[in-house]
């Protein structure tokens, strides 16, 4: 069996749907022994699904260098 | 001196403002303006404004507070040379020219004032600001991964390229940075 640490990155990838089909199987199979990790890979799904509710935007770096060099030169 | 004023007790930090609150005063002013450059440079505007009138911040409300007042004026003087371009607001109804509401009435299209959407839509709002605000109190690095990899959803390879890490790197910063805003959601908003 996968140990937590590694259950915890695999569940990571998952929100970004970049982890395998076989990761997310031994996820599974981890959860199912874990309470601990279920009780993470619950949180963090619902992150995912409160980040996307959000729909948060950002500036860019470049964006952000921009507005600081603006800034600076009127400081 | 204005310097000094600016470095004294109840200091303001202009050098530290975009990191800190570039992207909190973006997602306050995108959703009332739609449209990403007006709402750039309203955050810009902002900055330059608190900057002229750094002599009257008295440090009681807290800088971020101050800066998304300033913010609020921004918006609204934006509506108003807007408007006064326009002349009046044009209201357009395509009534009848779409087949499948044939027969519907006016008043069907009138916005119910307490309709679900728009309690949605305040909802939404109180949850994109207390995630960012949740973003501005993680450490620099963890938030600039994040920032990338969930909202602006850049692949891991660009991630890395770009900040010079490797991917073990960028999944346990992204690690940190999840488990801390699980944590500040938790004990400041909502239960996970």
């Amino acid at each position: 069996m996968i140990s937590c640490k590694e259950a915890e990155e695999i569940c990571n990838k998952a929100q970004y749907n970049e982890a395998t089909f076989w990761e997310k199987l031994k996820l599974w199979f981890h959860i199912f022994m874990c309470k601990i990790c279920a009780q993470f890979t619950k949180e963090n799904s619902k992150l995912t699904t409160l980040c996307q509710k959000a729909d948060l935007k950002s500036l860019t770096e470049g964006e952000k260098a921009k507005m600081k060099h603006d800034l600076q030169d009127r400081l | 001196m204005k310097g000094e004023k600016i470095m004294s007790e109840h200091a303001l930090h202009p050098e530290t403002w975009v990191d800190l609150y570039a992207d909190y005063l973006f997602n306050y002013a995108l959703p009332r303006v739609s449209d990403t450059e007006i709402a750039k440079d309203l955050v810009q505007d902002t900055f330059f404004a608190a900057l002229k009138s750094a002599e009257n911040y008295k440090g009681d409300a807290a800088e971020r507070t101050w800066l998304i007042a300033i913010l609020k004026r921004k918006v609204i003087d934006h509506y108003r040379k807007v408007n006064s371009k326009k002349g009046k607001a044009e209201i357009r109804i395509n009534y009848g020219s779409n087949d499948e509401s044939e027969g519907s009435w006016l008043e069907e299209r009138v916005a119910d004032p307490y309709s679900k959407q728009e309690i949605n839509a305040l909802e939404n709002e109180e949850l994109r600001m207390a995630i960012q605000d949740c973003i501005s109190k993680l450490p620099k690095k963890q938030a600039l991964v994040f920032t990338m990899k969930t909202i602006r959803g850049m692949d891991t390879e660009t991630i890395c390229n770009e900040l010079d890490i490797n991917p073990s790197n960028l999944w346990v910063m992204i690690h940190r940075a999840r488990t801390a805003l699980m944590e500040c959601l938790n004990k400041n908003w909502f239960k996970l």
